[in-house]
Formats: structure tokens, C-alpha cells, sequence
């Protein structure tokens, strides 16, 4: 691999809550332009490593840099993170998250926002509060996807949506990532997304259980990436 | 172009059988732009790294080429289109004679019940 494409290096990360492991000596290369998937159960470190990367979690020993640089301020304005969690405030209409956006982030396109909602079909005069939790995800991914970042952290984007709007989800990923910036999806609905990957990364209990290029994995194994993720944790 | 695919084998040989058939069905001819690998991507909902090597493939076997600045074409060569025709003949051809050998057919058999086949009125 070419390492002068590195987008992201993580070595040797290692992280404690208290006494309990949650990474442990993880080592991996995310090239620029591509997709890769975290894959895993529930536990097994997917959000830890995600929080990690964004800035918002202190590893205990090893290395993450961005383009050369650790987690910091200077990299939350090139990194986009979606989070599972809530962060909008329920008084507001999805015009007021945009304003919230755009204020935050000198990266973020309002006007590709505007496709996005369009594309979403999802309504800007209507209240955060209002919306279902699959609508919900859909507006948290179009205020992430509107921003011009270099890596993308997506935690768990297809969590509570129905089959269509996970298509949407889908399309909308491929129609607006570029070949300067790179993703991350974790995700444990591999089959939906298993298309959109380049290489993917199956974590168990904080370590790394299998790392690959996704078609040369279904190419030596002749299956999915989704049945060797079964395959994978079978046991667990 | 909304696209089935087998997610068991790698989507890139799966878009340039895609693309092969089209030839052959001559969808796509001798000398036709091809659409661009970001257009595509979009079209059958892939990553378009895997598109890239899709087309990267098909440059390979010169089915394609790309001018710079230009995009991607069709070869012209006519004898491409009748390679891939034979190629993929021979694959389903493969197939089909494991599976009536499997059902303990002999060559003559075989060719017998071909025959008889084709010569059905309703097909």
C-alpha cells in the first residue's frame, strides 16, 4: 500500500474504562478515497474506536493521526462524526439544526444540505421533535454528509430505518463522498452495506479478527461479507 | 440501471460481466463512451473504487480503452465482440453439460434431447 495516501494510521491504540479493556494494541491503515467497515457485535469496541478517532475519548497508549496529525481541534474541522446518540435540541426545525451546522463548521455546504433533505424527503420547516427515529437518522446523516470533510466517522447510520429509507441512506453515502475524503461505517447490518465497502475491519472484544480488501476476501472465500462476518463470530 | 448482485462473488467481475453481455447484446457497440466510473457508481448504487477496478479490468482484456481527458470507449475491434460471445457460451455450455452428465446423460443423449428441445414449438 501506498502510504503517502494514508488518510488515517491507528497503532498499537489501546484504550481502559477503568479496569476494563475496550481496545487493545489495535494497528490499521485507512487509505484516501475509501470506504472501509467496522464490523462488529455489540461491545466490541466499534464506537469506542470511532469516539477515539473523533477526538472525544483519550486512548491510553498508541497512535491515531489524521493526515499526520493526532485527534485534536484542528482535526474535528476536517472530521465529520456521525453519532448514534441524540444532539439536536427538540425546539428546533431542521432549518435551525442547519444554522447550527453551518455556524460550527466552516466545512458544511448548506446547499448541498438542501439536495440531501430533498433527496431525504424531509421537510425543513418541520420540528426535530416531530420527526420518527429512522427520519431522525436520516437528517443526522444529511448534516454530516453536507460537510466538506476528509473522514467521515459514520457510527451505526442505518441503526432504527426501514429497508427504503437504508437505500436512500445507501445512495446518498455513495453520491457524496469523493475521492479526497475517506469513511468510516460501523454498522452490524452488514448486509445492506456490504457494497459500499473497500476494505473492511471485524473487531471482537477490542481486537482485530480479520482485516481485508472486501472483494478479495469474497474472492478467497467465495462468500459475503456478511456471511463471513457469521463466520467470524460464530462462536461469540 | 438498478443491479442485482451476488454479494458472494467480488461485484467487480460481476460489473464486467455486466458490461460484457452488453456487448454482446450490442446494448453497447464498438466505439461508444462508456459512462463515467462516478456515473455508474450512482447508477448501481456501488463504491466507485469498485467500479474503477472493474474498468481497469476490462482495459486489461482490451475490451475497453480510455483516452485521457476523454473517458472510457468501447473497443472497436470487431472481434472482441464475438471473443466475449464464444467466452460466455463456453461458460454456460460448461455448465449445462456438468449437470445433464450428473443426471447420468451420455453424449448421445445429450445431443439428443438438445435437438429435441429446440425443435419444440413452444419455446
Amino acid at each position: 500500500m501506498d502510504l503517502t495516501n494514508s488518510r488515517l494510521s491507528v497503532s498499537n491504540l489501546t484504550k481502559y474504562y477503568g479496569g476494563k479493556c475496550a481496545l487493545k494494541n489495535l494497528s490499521f491503515e485507512l487509505q484516501q478515497g475509501r470506504v472501509l467497515g467496522l464490523l462488529g457485535p455489540n461491545g466490541s469496541g466499534k464506537t469506542t474506536l470511532l469516539k477515539l478517532i473523533a477526538g472525544l475519548l483519550r486512548q491510553k497508549s498508541g497512535e491515531i493521526l489524521i493526515d499526520g496529525v493526532k485527534p485534536s481541534c484542528g482535526t474535528k474541522g476536517c472530521t465529520a462524526f456521525l453519532s448514534d446518540s441524540e444532539f439536536l435540541y427538540s425546539w428546533m426545525k431542521i432549518s435551525d439544526a442547519k444554522s447550527y451546522y453551518a455556524d460550527f463548521f466552516t466545512d458544511f455546504d448548506s446547499s448541498k444540505f438542501n439536495e440531501l433533505l430533498s433527496f431525504m424527503n424531509l421537510d425543513e420547516t418541520a420540528f426535530v421533535k416531530s420527526l420518527s427515529k429512522g427520519m431522525k437518522e436520516k437528517l443526522s446523516l444529511s448534516l454530516s454528509l453536507s460537510r466538506n470533510a476528509r473522514l467521515y466517522l459514520l457510527d451505526e447510520p442505518l441503526g432504527g430505518v426501514d429497508p427504503v429509507a437504508r437505500d436512500k441512506i445507501v445512495s446518498a453515502i455513495i453520491k457524496n463522498y469523493t475521492e479526497n475524503s475517506s469513511v468510516i461505517i460501523s454498522t452490524h447490518l452488514v448486509d445492506y452495506v456490504e457494497k459500499l465497502f473497500d476494505d473492511v475491519l471485524y473487531l471482537r472484544n477490542g481486537e482485530i479478527a480479520l482485516f481485508g480488501n472486501a472483494e478479495d476476501l469474497r474472492e478467497e472465500k467465495g462468500k459475503s461479507i456478511d456471511e463471513i462476518y457469521r463466520e467470524v463470530f460464530i462462536n461469540d | 440501471m438498478p443491479f442485482d448482485f451476488n454479494e458472494r462473488i467480488p461485484i467487480y467481475q460481476q460489473i464486467v460481466e455486466e458490461i460484457k453481455q452488453q456487448i454482446v447484446t450490442e446494448k453497447l457497440m464498438g466505439g461508444d463512451k462508456m459512462p463515467s466510473v462516478r456515473e455508474l457508481s450512482q447508477d448501481m448504487d456501488v463504491n466507485p473504487n469498485t467500479v474503477q477496478r472493474a474498468y481497469q479490468e476490462l482495459e486489461r482484456q482490451n475490451i475497453t480503452f480510455s483516452q485521457r481527458g476523454m473517458g472510457t470507449f468501447v473497443s472497436n475491434d470487431v472481434s472482441i465482440k464475438q471473443n466475449i460471445k464464444s467466452e460466455m457460451a463456453e461458460s454456460i455450455l460448461l455448465q449445462f453439460s456438468q449437470g445433464m452428465k450428473s443426471l447420468g446423460m451420455g453424449n448421445e443423449e445429450i445431443i439428443k434431447s438438445v435437438t429435441d428441445y429446440l425443435e419444440r414449438d413452444d419455446i
